[in-house]
């Protein structure tokens, strides 16, 4: 596993605890799990994403991520309902782990509310979250 | 340096069966056909499956070659902590062999199976007064399928006193068994952390106890192999809010002859015969996992129970707040005779030597690797204890690397990554039918990788090189999964 | 004891080294509360020629071939096991070896899982089967789980004519579960009917046995196109997967999930137990499916090898949300089958089956000829039911005398077929013993 120095970790996201990041495109958002995640997991063979169209709230787990292993639970940075889903993920689960902010993208959520974006972690207290 | 066991040998390589094999072979002597052919009604008729046809050499040679890549207790030391890898006695196959039993019908009159009732009926005896519980179910097929035996008596308890409970308290350092077992039942688990000392502590089980839970499920000797001092005061408090306590017995092995479960205020044991009872595992199973229960739960025990009625042995059928069944017929019954031959084999004074000789075994491991290894839990352990990877972690090498590389040295991996609590958890049980000699080789091995670990941990990291195969790609397997031929 | 090493020597050594002044002070920490206030009270330890002495004892007070001919399946069945097989499953290195957890040095019993796990697939005509569970009753069970779990739903419908033993099985798992079964009654020809099977909107599963208990063959196609129609899982349990060497397999019908006994393939009878439980499924249910999975890959040396796989399914990774709590499965009787079915080959196993069913039908045949009302009509395998006139209970009763059992009384489990008994016949019975029987019962 990685040094912290050694991951990366775009400041035009926003993050959450359990290791999703939240990137804002109009008006929805784009999902996925950090960096950090995806090194902690290690090669991830398997990922469960919801049916399009299903609601959760902040916080609720909408799905799972899977190593060899170990599961992981993947919870909602904001609630919402879910738009799209990354197919390619079905055949193709690495990606998570070669691009975990680009092609490894998980699910595209249209908000319940306007401001829950704002009350997430920034890059830098993220990473202190992490270093912490 | 005294020589290690692990070396290489004469191992043949072999096909998969279908890739061998020619149109026509058969290994099997077909009888004899008294009667005229008939067709099968064309509409249902199947055309057979796609197998190789083989001869008995081929099979013979296959089977052989195969058997030959494999570890066994018979081969070498298993010291897989809360599995019990103990030798298997031989006898007990010549036991479970007798045709008698070997070719008897479950569902015979029962003046014509006296033989094989007699037998379970005695060997309930034996596994209660062992326990120190009252009655007892040997239907159950493992260790799990007891604990959702348990878990159903649990059940069945709390709706027959009018409060259906759904939570069940279960500690930090539980098998994932128990969890599963629980949600079988519809029970929520309450998870509850284990104290600095590893144990659970009565204020931690009071804090979570209500009457929405249904019990807790204990494990004692807990899977850090150390015994759960506190369990009686936890009884007490969840007895005392309308609960059960069922207690996992995995780790029986430690405590035969010395511990009473009835007295800790367990309500509910399963034994697994496939540890305790030297049953042997046969790659994965079968085994047998019998439910011991205090005397209040006998009503609501798995039927048919065997009964002596008149002048016979019986399958009664006859208990009316029964929890059903879990297999068809009564359980499984080959290794049901072997436990029982073992038990009569040692009997009491041996039973009890065998748990003192595996804590003896366990306890000296773990005086003489603490130096060495990272000991989290620095307390006197019962038949298991656990160590870490933390001292290795300095070099990069982890837990797996220190289990393959021990392959290297002739031995099987203890546990690893388990329980959860220690992370890189290295689990040790050796039991007692581990020799000094032995064991001194083991512990040498383990003080050569941690050696490795320091001087060459790339050596670690490619290990094992020994054996049939090196590591395997278990993404691949994962994620390309490839299930058949 | 020839198990415990251990000399005093050892012991004081050990004991030194391990800081304990005695075996009995390893025990220190356990509380008096906790420990037995007396030794055990057991019986006197038995030398090994002692043992075999007792338990020849009894087991020469059981009922078994060639002593008696014994004509009963319902789910335990008597075939012949070639020597090879016993003498193969015996090896050490199979019998005593652990669950392959470390593939290195479990090739063995992984590589002989995986071709288990083949064969099983392709006698069942199913995309993938499992590495075993218990038996073929709690297989059901799982496989009703299973579809509860897939579709989200909450009913089931299960046939009567399945094995009334599996049948109470799958209750005692799903009462807990809050899950509903619904019971679909057989027809007069002894098959199931899938008109009674009611409006199949909501089931998650609609299950049926073939061969049924009643030894009939079903009409799997027609109930598993009724059971899609509505979205439900086509579950088709078996106790005797020979019937699929001469009839039509689960797979071909459109099961989605086929789960049975496979006690039949080899392995003994064993009053019960162990047996096994096959368990088969789509690929498309793969991730749902309870239990081990063999997989194949390759090594550092890009050598083939096989790995179990799936493995966040199970109950040690995935805890309370596992697809089963199982963990010890039969992993030595999945063995003993696959040893069975490679020696039998596909030839054999086609052969095996005819044999089977000729014999059935001729002692079916005897038994018309005599007299005696056979009354499901339907195509069976290796079972099917008679009727015996009123007071045959007398003439079965003598027929033990004989050391004969003339089948399963079936008035204990379908009231209304009192006088009905159930009658099996494997290759093991000679024509000869056939015509005795029937000569007998007619009597």
């Amino acid at each position: 596993m990685k040094d912290l120095s050694e991951l990366k970790f775009p400041d035009d996201l926003h993050y959450v605890e359990s290791h999703e990041w939240v990137r804002a495109e109009g008006g929805r958002v784009r999902i996925g799990i950090t960096d950090y995640a995806q090194d902690q997991l290690g090669d991830i063979v398997y990922v469960e994403l919801p049916a399009v169209g299903k609601t959760f709230a902040q916080g609720a787990p909408f799905g799972s991520v899977e190593s060899v292993k170990a599961v992981s639970e993947l919870y909602m940075p904001i609630g919402g309902k879910v738009a799209e889903i990354n197919a390619d993920l079905e055949n193709s689960p690495e990606v998570v782990n070669t691009g975990p902010y680009d092609q490894g993208w998980m699910i595209v959520v249209e908000p319940a509310s306007a401001d829950e974006v704002n009350g997430l972690l920034t890059r830098d207290a993220y990473l202190g979250k992490l270093k912490g | 340096m005294t020589d290690f066991l692990g070396t290489t040998g004469l191992v043949l390589d072999e096909p998969l069966l279908w890739e061998q094999g020619r149109k026509g072979r058969c290994g099997f002597s077909l009888p004899r056909r008294d009667v005229e052919r008939r067709p099968a009604p064309e509409a249902l008729a199947g055309e057979g499956p796609d197998f190789p046809d083989l001869s008995e050499v081929d099979v013979v040679r296959h089977y052989t070659r195969l058997s030959t890549w494999n570890f066994s207790v018979d081969t070498g030391m298993y010291p897989l902590g809360s599995c019990t890898m103990k030798y298997n006695p031989k006898t007990n196959e010549r036991q479970a062999a007798r045709p008698g039993f070997a070719g008897a019908h479950p569902l015979l009159p029962s003046e014509l199976c006296q033989g094989a009732l007699e037998l379970m009926a005695a060997l309930e005896c034996l596994l209660a007064e062992i326990t120190g519980l009252d009655a007892v179910t040997l239907q159950p097929g493992a260790g799990a399928h007891g604990e959702l035996t348990g878990m159903l008596i649990f059940h069945a308890f709390h709706r027959r006193k009018g409060s259906a409970r759904s939570k069940i308290i279960v500690p930090d350092t539980a098998h994932g068994t128990n969890p599963a077992s629980a949600s079988l039942c519809g029970y929520t688990s309450v998870p509850i952390a284990s104290n600095e000392k590893g144990i659970l502590s009565p204020e931690a089980v009071a804090a979570v106890m209500d009457d929405q839970t249904c019990g807790i499920m204990v494990t004692n000797p807990n899977t850090l192999g150390l015994f759960e001092e506190n369990i009686k005061a936890i009884a007490d408090i969840v007895h005392a809010k309308g609960g059960l306590v069922y207690c996992d017995g995995a780790n029986m092995n430690a405590v035969l002859g010395m511990a009473h479960m009835g007295n800790m205020g367990v309500d509910v044991l399963h034994l697994n015969l496939h540890k305790t009872f030297a049953t042997p595992h046969g790659g994965g199973g079968p085994g047998a996992g019998p439910v011991c229960v205090a005397k209040h739960l006998e009503p609501f025990l798995p039927v048919p129970r065997v009964r002596f009625v008149d002048d016979r042995y019986v399958l009664s059928e006859d208990f009316p707040l029964s929890i059903g069944k879990l297999q068809a017929f009564w359980g499984n019954t080959a290794n049901l005779i072997r436990a029982y031959s073992y038990i009569l084999s040692m009997g009491a004074e041996d039973l009890k030597r065998v748990s003192q000789l595996a804590v003896l075994n366990a306890r000296y491991i773990k005086e003489r690797l603490k130096g060495t290894y990272h000991l989290p839990y620095d307390r006197p352990c019962m038949h298991e204890c656990v160590f870490s990877d933390k001292h290795q972690q300095a070099h990069k090498v982890t837990t797996l690397d220190i289990a393959k590389r021990l392959m290297d040295y002739g031995f099987h991996p203890p546990t690893i990554y388990f329980p959860l609590v220690v992370p890189g958890a290295i689990m040790i049980e050796p039991t007692e039918t581990e020799s000094k000699e032995t064991i001194d080789l083991f512990i040498d091995a383990m003080k050569a990788i941690a050696a490795e670990a320091r001087a060459n941990p790339e050596t670690l990291r490619e290990a094992p090189t020994r054996c049939k195969r090196r590591r395997l790609d278990e993404t691949a397997a994962a994620r390309k999964p490839c299930l058949r031929g | 004891m020839r198990y415990l090493p251990h000399t005093p020597d050892d012991i004081a050594e050990m004991l030194k080294a391990a800081g304990a002044e005695s075996l009995d002070g390893l025990f220190a920490g356990i509380p008096p509360d906790c420990r037995r206030s007396a030794p055990m009270v057991l019986p006197h330890p038995l030398t090994e020629w002692e043992l075999n002495t007792h338990i020849d004892r009894l087991a020469g007070r059981m009922a078994a071939a060639p002593d008696y001919k014994v004509f009963v399946g319902a789910g335990s069945y008597e075939h012949f096991i070639p020597a090879s097989v016993g003498f193969l499953t015996s090896r050490s290195e199979f019998v005593t070896s652990y669950t392959p957890y470390q593939p290195e040095i479990s090739q063995g019993t992984l590589q002989a899982v995986f071709e288990y796990q083949t064969l099983a697939a392709r006698l069942l005509g199913m995309e993938v089967a499992n590495a075993s569970m218990y038996d073929g009753a709690s297989a059901l069970a799982e496989a009703l789980l299973m579809a509860a779990r897939i579709t989200r739903r909450s009913k089931v419908a299960l046939s009567q004519a399945v094995h009334p033993l599996y049948r109470r099985v799958v209750d005692t798992y799903l009462k807990p579960t809050g899950i509903e079964v619904r019971e679909v009654p057989f027809r007069p020809d002894g098959t199931t009917d899938p008109g009674a099977l009611g409006d199949p909107v909501g089931l998650a599963a609609v299950a049926v046995q073939s061969p049924n208990f009643l030894g009939c063959i079903e009409a799997t196609a027609a109930l598993a196109e009724r059971a899609h129609s509505a979205g439900a899982l086509c579950i088709a349990a078996f106790s005797e997967p020979l019937a699929f060497g001469l009839f039509r397999n689960p797979g071909s019908q459109g099961a989605d999930i086929a789960c049975g006994e496979g006690q039949s393939l080899g392995i003994p009878r064993c009053f019960g137990g162990p047996g096994l439980g096959m368990f088969a499924s789509k690929m498309q249910y793969v991730r749902n499916m309870p239990g081990r999975l063999v997989g194949e890959t390759r090594d550092k040396e890009g050598r083939r090898g096989f790995v179990l796989t799936l493995s966040t399914r199970e109950q040690h990774i995935r805890r309370e949300k596992a697809t089963s709590n199982i963990c010890t499965n039969n992993s030595l009787c999945a063995l003993t089958t696959a040893v069975y079915m490679a020696s039998l080959g596909g030839s054999g196993l086609r052969e095996l089956a005819q044999l089977n069913y000729d014999k059935t039908e001729y002692l079916k045949a005897k038994l018309r000829a005599a007299g005696i009302s056979l009354p499901f009509s339907a195509a069976t395998f290796n079972e099917f039911v008679a009727a015996f006139p009123d007071g045959f209970d007398a003439v079965y009763r003598r027929l033990l005398g004989k050391k004969i059992v003339a089948g399963l009384p079936l008035a204990a489990y379908y009231p209304r077929l009192k006088n009905h008994y159930l009658l099996c016949v494997t290759e093991t019975m000679s024509k000869d013993d056939l015509d005795t029987l029937a000569k007998e019962v007619t009597s």
